[in-house]
C-alpha cells in the first residue's frame, strides 16, 4: 500500500542519472520546468517530451514503475483535461455529443496543459527516484549557500530536512506500536461513527507527541555531547563533484532550449 | 482460559520482496492458570507471537484458541472486542502508552472503553493502584509528571483494571533497576495466584522464568526450539547455550558444586538461605566421614 503513495521513492539503479551530482539535477530540473511553459507548437512540446522520456529511459528504472508512482496525480491530469473539455468555449465546434458542443480549442488546451502537466510531474519524480534524500539536502544546502551572505540558514535548513526525513521511518513504527498497545485496551480505530473514530486519534497522538518531543530533546543532547556547534567551519564527509557526466548533461540541455526557441511559433 | 496454538504461522508482508516468516507451523499449548515464560533470542518471534494472543494479528496459517475465542486464518473474528477485554496486554515500555490528563483517568481508560460502570471503574482504579504499590494520592498527579518507574506501574495498573482472566507481559521490568524489577515481578506471581490468571511472560531472564514460571518454551526461529518444566529445561546447558540463552546462576552454581565436590545438590526451588544449608550438610558431612 505505502509504496505506491509514495511519488518518487529512491530505487537505486546505478545509471548515468543516478550518479549525476544532484546540484545538476535540481538546476536541470528547475530550468525545464521554467521553459516548459515556453512551448506552443507541436514541435517544441514534442522535443520536451523526447526529453523527458529519453531521461526516464536512462534512469534504467522500470518504465512500469515510474508510471505507478504517478499514480495519485493521473486523477489530477485526467481531471484537468476534462474541465477544459467543458469550460474552454473557443474555435470552431467539431463535434455535438447530446446538444453539448465539442470545441476545437478545448481539445488543443485542454491536451497541452495535461501534457505540460505530465511533463512537470515526471521530470521532478525523477529527480527523487534517482537521488537519495541525503544527496538532495546536501545539494540545496551548497545551491543555497550563497545566499548565508544575507543571513539566510542554508545549513540549518538542510539539517532540518535530513533530521525530519530520518525519523519519518522511526514514527511510523512509534505509531504502529502505540495504537496497538491502545487497541489492547479497547480502543477501536476501524468501526464507530467520525466522531468516536476522531476521538480514538487522542490517545495515539499524545503518546505519538510526548515521545517525538523526548526524542527531539535526546538527540539535541547527543549533537551537543559531540562537538555539534552549527554549519561555521563543518567540514563535509560527502563533497559534491561537477564531472564530465554534469558537463555533458549541460551541453545536451542548452541543444534543448535552442531547439525549443527554433520550433516555437 | 487454556491457550492453544495449532500449527500457528506467519508472515509480515506475504508476496512481496519483504516478506519475513515470524513464525512457522507453531503448536503448543498450556491450561487455564498456569505461568508460561516465553523465551528467545531477538527477532525469535515472541512479539509476533503475543500479538496473537489478543488478536492484533491473525495467524496467516493455523488457529489459535484463547478459551472460548478462535482466532483461525483467513477468518474474521467479531468478538475482538471481549477477548481484549479478557486479554490484558502490558507491552514493552508500557509507560509510552500513558496520554491522559490524570493517572485516574488514564488507569480507567481500559475499563471505560469496555463499557465497565462508573462505580466499577473507581472501585477498580483504587485496587489497581494499590496493587502496582502506589498511594492513592497520585490518582490526580499527571503521569507525566511521575518518574519512569512510577510511569511504568500507572500503566500496568491500567491493564490490571481492565480484570483480565490472561495477562501477557512483554518484558515488563526492562530497564528498571534491580529492585523495581524485583518488586513488579513478584507483584506479578502474587495476582497470579490471588486472582488465578493464566500468565505469559516474555523474559530475557533466566532467573525470572525459573523463578516465577511453571512452563518454559523457548523459540528459535519462530519455531519451538524446546519447552517443558523450567528445572527440566534449564538442565540443558549445551542446547541453550547454542541458541545464545544462559542457564540460571543457581543452576550454574550447582552444576559447579556437582564437579567439584562430587556431590548433588538438586534444585527444587530453595531460597539461597536453605541452599546454603544444605551445602553447609554437605560439606560438613563429607568431613565426618574422614
Amino acid at each position: 500500500m505505502s509504496s505506491s503513495m509514495m511519488i518518487g521513492q529512491y530505487i537505486p539503479a546505478g545509471s548515468f542519472i543516478h550518479k549525476l551530482d544532484p546540484r545538476t539535477k535540481i538546476a536541470i530540473i528547475f530550468f525545464f520546468v521554467v521553459i516548459v511553459f515556453f512551448a506552443n507548437s507541436v514541435m517544441s512540446y514534442g522535443l520536451l517530451t523526447l526529453f523527458a522520456v529519453g531521461s526516464a529511459f536512462a534512469t534504467k528504472i522500470r518504465v512500469r514503475y515510474i508510471l505507478k508512482g504517478l499514480k495519485p496525480v493521473w486523477f489530477l491530469i485526467a481531471f484537468t483535461f476534462l474541465l477544459h473539455l467543458f469550460v474552454t468555449r473557443e474555435g470552431e465546434v467539431i463535434a455535438t455529443v447530446f446538444g453539448w458542443e465539442l470545441y476545437r480549442e478545448a481539445l488543443i488546451q485542454g491536451a497541452t496543459i495535461s501534457l505540460r502537466f505530465f511533463l512537470l510531474i515526471m521530470v521532478t519524480s525523477l529527480l527523487t527516484l534517482t537521488t537519495t534524500p541525503i544527496e538532495i539536502t546536501d545539494a540545496i544546502e551548497q545551491l543555497l549557500g550563497p545566499f548565508k551572505r544575507f543571513r539566510f540558514p542554508a545549513h540549518e535548513l538542510a539539517l532540518m530536512m535530513s533530521i525530519s526525513l530520518r525519523f519519518i521511518p522511526t514514527l511510523m513504527q512509534e505509531t504502529e506500536k502505540i495504537s496497538k498497545a491502545q487497541a489492547s485496551r479497547g480502543v477501536d480505530f476501524r468501526t464507530g461513527s467520525f466522531k468516536d473514530r476522531i476521538k480514538a486519534v487522542i490517545p495515539l497522538l499524545v503518546p505519538l507527541f510526548v515521545s517525538a518531543f523526548k526524542r527531539a530533546e535526546e538527540l539535541a543532547m547527543a549533537m551537543e555531547a559531540r562537538g555539534y556547534k552549527g554549519g561555521e567551519g563543518r567540514t563535509k564527509l560527502r563533497e559534491l563533484h561537477i564531472g564530465w557526466k554534469d558537463y555533458v548533461v549541460y551541453g545536451l540541455f542548452i541543444l534543448l532550449m535552442a531547439g525549443l526557441f527554433l520550433t516555437r511559433n | 482460559m487454556d491457550i492453544t496454538f495449532d500449527h500457528v504461522s506467519y508472515t509480515y508482508q506475504p508476496n512481496s520482496p519483504f516478506e519475513h516468516h515470524a513464525l512457522k507451523d507453531l503448536s503448543f499449548q498450556f491450561s487455564s492458570g498456569s505461568f508460561v515464560a516465553v523465551i528467545g533470542h531477538t527477532g525469535s518471534g515472541k512479539s509476533t507471537l503475543i500479538q496473537h494472543l489478543n488478536g492484533l494479528v491473525q495467524p496467516t496459517e493455523g488457529a489459535v484458541s484463547i478459551g472460548s475465542y478462535h482466532l483461525q486464518a483467513g477468518k474474521k473474528n467479531k468478538k475482538l472486542r471481549e477477548l481484549r477485554e479478557k486479554v490484558g496486554v502490558v507491552f514493552q515500555y508500557p509507560e509510552h502508552q500513558l496520554f491522559e490528563e490524570t493517572v485516574e483517568k488514564d488507569i480507567a481508560f481500559g475499563p471505560s472503553n469496555f463499557g465497565v460502570g462508573e462505580e466499577d471503574i473507581k472501585q477498580r482504579t483504587k485496587e489497581a493502584i494499590s496493587a502496582v504499590h502506589l498511594s492513592e494520592d497520585m490518582l490526580q498527579r499527571s503521569p507525566f509528571d511521575l518518574s519512569g518507574g512510577q510511569m511504568r506501574r500507572v500503566a500496568i495498573a491500567g491493564v490490571l483494571a481492565m480484570d483480565p482472566d490472561v495477562l501477557v507481559l512483554d518484558e515488563p521490568t526492562a530497564g528498571l533497576d534491580p529492585r523495581g524489577q524485583k518488586e513488579i515481578m513478584d507483584m506479578f506471581a502474587r495476582l497470579h495466584k490471588q486472582k488465578q490468571l493464566t500468565t505469559v511472560l516474555v523474559t530475557h531472564s533466566m532467573e525470572d522464568a525459573l523463578k516465577y514460571a511453571d512452563h518454559v518454551i523457548i523459540l528459535k526461529d519462530g519455531e519451538v526450539y524446546k519447552e517443558g518444566a523450567p528445572l527440566e529445561i534449564f538442565k540443558e546447558k549445551e542446547a541453550l547455550q547454542s541458541v545464545q540463552l544462559d542457564v540460571p546462576e543457581v543452576i550454574e552454581f550447582l552444576g559447579e558444586v556437582e564437579r567439584t565436590l562430587d556431590e548433588k545438590i538438586s534444585y527444587q526451588g530453595q531460597s539461597i538461605a536453605e541452599l546454603a544449608k544444605e551445602l553447609a550438610q554437605v560439606v560438613k558431612g563429607g568431613r565426618d566421614h574422614e
